[in-house]
């Protein structure tokens, strides 16, 4: 039963993916971004943060969804930061399925962000930390540990990586992408530059708004990145004091049965 | 409880004396805490505290998450990612306990292998060791459901594959790979039984750890010299001992603060880099993972499952006496669990007569290779199943059976051992010469 559960599972996979991945073939060519919110003292760029929003809104989100957003996070400190009414806005231009109503309305704070609206459309909420962008070397985790895991430098080097070649395999048009694991993807180019105007006037190459849309992808699967280095900066802090004195008096304790001064 | 001769408590007053009488609860916690300890005991002797530290941790941040989580195939990734937005300070309770479950295992494999060099296996602490082996086996059992429970990619297909070995057990295989799971694939009848597994297993676990420790108690610790304390008289057991509290503990949170210090640089900064991309990625069963990785914890063992492929001669042989009823895969299940039988067996493997590894000059090279090896399995098992790492698994399984069911019996008897110390005191006044009396100091530490 398992056998055949999972060999129809490869079948299934093999066929939505049109065999682009190829076991094992992780060849693909990862840029190393220089993101605002590396290192352990790193935070999300406010600004940057309202550009992804931006770009998500009116390129991304025509087909991918996020799902596990509450669109009310758009408003949180650390994050986007909109105002409210800027919030309540933004939430009316979506439209939720209400159980309550047995209708559809217009989306307020409290719901999510839309799901997908196409299905083999992945949900982007957590894409960022769902993808890892270096490996290695030798399967040892070195890379990763000095440069992060490189989820947003993944999606951002594949927004960037289309190199306009096309092909045809079983009525599905793929492009060639020197991100993407196998080299070929189902997703057409979604942005080419100079896609969306940005109100503080900041540059709008293709480059950028990758950076930009990736930063927020980011935020979007780690949405207290923030307080969780704050929270990880006191408890070092605090261990570091603790230690010092656990020490001095571990050393002091000790010091007559080891036949020394004190 | 028997033991190190050592001051018992003594109720003062009438209240005191009243409760003793009908509940000597004050006298087994002062009991347990006074424990006289052997005084020479190196850095290695805190994994114990770190552990019991781990345990409280895991159980505390679990009950609260389970507060907040729903044990439901359509809700489980969902409330899992409530729980990382919505809940005051949940993104740092569930990092904590997901990266806890490695801390946790960090300082198990510490544990172990600190009993293998030293010796803490042998009589006559045996019942320690194997309470402590059934204490692991426990958390391997736990970490892998709670591994479950996120209902990622990861999570779905390692439970897959995993539950998939029972099956490989012949006759009664498919049976209880069905009661298992609560049907013929993991949904949400297995997450169901998980969760509610998950939650009871740490409570066997901590009724264990009271065993070992009460076991351990009662032998006294190992300590480096694998001299044992004098019980010849109260003076002599104060010249090999200190008590537990507040020389040991003192030293124990000392270690602990250290070790909590990197614990929440990696809870805060790095949350993610033990954990797979995979599990990000709500479990579909129809999308099968490029490479399916157990947690780093069990990649070792699962290096040596993978290692019996069915061209190796062993194999080929156990396949053929047998009929056909031990085939690759059930001989990879029995290799995995008898990588851990063997090791629980080691009080009865090891023949000689010298306890500790510090004076087997032989045996000290061995050990080293088997730490050795057991970072090249780990290292083997993340590798795809392919060449070389396939032939280097191999090698490095039949190792890890080798230092137990063939070096350990043997270096026995070839081995010339050097002359350990006759005390403790003496191996401690050798590293800290005394002063005056060479006695043990005058310490009142209840004050």
């Amino acid at each position: 039963m398992i056998k055949k559960l999972t060999l129809s599972a490869l079948a299934a996979f093999g066929l939505t993916t049109g065999g682009a991945i190829a076991a094992g073939a992780y060849d693909s060519h990862i840029e190393d971004f220089d993101f605002s919110f590396e290192g352990p003292f790193g935070t999300y760029d406010v600004n940057q943060l309202q550009r992804g929003l931006q770009v998500y809104t009116e390129i991304c989100a025509s087909c991918h969804g996020l799902k596990f957003v509450p669109l009310r996070t758009i408003g949180d400190e650390g994050g986007p930061g909109l105002p409210e009414e800027q919030v309540i806005e933004y939430a009316k231009q979506f439209e939720v399925f209400d159980a309550d109503l047995d209708d559809f309305r217009e989306a307020v704070p409290t719901d999510h962000f839309p799901a997908s609206a196409l299905e083999n459309a992945p949900d982007l909420s957590l894409m960022a930390k769902a993808r890892a962008g270096f490996h290695g070397p030798y399967g040892l985790g070195i890379n990763q540990f000095f440069k992060g895991i490189g989820g947003p430098e993944y999606i951002a080097s594949l927004l960037t990586g289309y190199t306009g070649e096309e092909k045809e395999q079983a009525g599905t048009t793929f492009y060639e992408n020197t991100a993407f694991p196998g080299g070929w993807i189902s997703m057409a180019p979604p942005l080419y530059g100079e896609d969306v105007d940005f109100a503080d006037g900041h540059d709008n190459d293709l480059h950028h708004i990758a950076e930009d849309v990736s930063a927020f992808l980011m935020w979007t699967a780690e949405p207290k990145l923030g307080a969780r280095k704050q929270a990880g900066f006191a408890g070092v802090l605090f261990l570091t004091l603790l230690s010092v004195l656990l020490y001095l008096t571990n050393k002091r304790l000790w010091a007559p049965v080891k036949g020394k001064e004190h | 409880m028997g033991g190190i001769p050592h001051d018992h408590y003594e109720p003062k007053s009438n209240s005191e004396k009243w409760l003793h009488r009908r509940l000597p609860v004050v006298g087994l916690m002062y009991d347990t805490l006074m424990i006289p300890t052997p005084k020479n005991l190196n850095w290695m002797w805190i994994w114990g505290i770190v552990l019991t530290f781990c345990l409280a941790l895991q159980i505390i941040t679990g009950i609260v998450l389970a507060m907040h989580y729903t044990p439901h195939v359509d809700s489980a990734f969902a409330s899992v990612e409530h729980i990382m937005r919505n809940v005051n300070g949940g993104y740092m309770l569930r990092y904590m306990h997901q990266n806890g479950a490695s801390l946790f295992f960090v300082a198990v494999y510490a544990h172990i292998f600190r009993g293998l060099y030293y010796g803490s296996y042998k009589a006559p602490r045996e019942i320690t060791w194997i309470i402590g082996m059934l204490i692991y086996l426990l958390m391997m059992g736990t970490a892998f459901m709670g591994y479950v429970l996120p209902w990622g990619q990861m999570s779905f297909w390692g439970a897959t594959v995993i539950t998939g070995l029972f099956g490989a057990i012949p006759f009664v295989g498919e049976s209880l790979q069905t009661l298992l799971l609560g049907g013929p694939a993991v949904d949400n009848a297995t997450l169901n039984r998980f969760f509610s597994l998950h939650y009871l297993f740490p409570f066997v676990i901590a009724g264990l750890v009271i065993i070992h420790i009460w076991a351990f108690h009662t032998t006294g610790n190992n300590n480096p010299t694998g001299v044992e304390v004098r019980r010849t008289s109260k003076e002599d057991a104060e010249k090999d001992t200190l008590p537990f509290w507040p020389y040991f503990v003192i030293k124990d949170l000392f270690a602990l603060a250290v070790i909590l210090l990197v614990f929440f640089a990696i809870v805060g900064f790095m949350p993610n880099y033990l954990g797979h991309p995979d599990n990000y990625i709500e479990a579909n069963p129809l999308s099968t993972p490029a490479h399916i990785v157990p947690e780093w914890y069990f990649l070792p063992f699962y290096a040596i499952l993978r290692a019996f492929t069915s061209d190796v001669w062993v194999v080929i042989i156990a396949e053929t006496l047998t009929g056909g009823i031990i085939d690759a895969k059930f001989f990879g299940v029995l290799a995995m669990f008898g990588a851990i039988a063997v090791m629980a067996l080691a009080p009865w493997l090891d023949t000689s007569s010298v306890r500790s590894g510090r004076y087997r000059p032989m045996f000290k090279w061995w050990f080293w290779l088997l730490v050795v090896d057991f970072f090249v399995l780990m290292w083997l098992g993340a590798m795809p199943a392919e060449e070389p790492y396939a032939t280097f698994s191999l090698i490095a399984s039949a190792y890890w059976f080798a230092y137990f069911l063939v070096i350990l019996p043997l270096l026995g008897v070839i081995e010339k051992p050097m002359t350990p110390p006759a005390t403790i005191q003496e191996d401690f006044e050798a590293h800290y010469p005394a002063k005056t009396d060479g006695g043990s100091p005058a310490v009142n530490p209840a004050e």
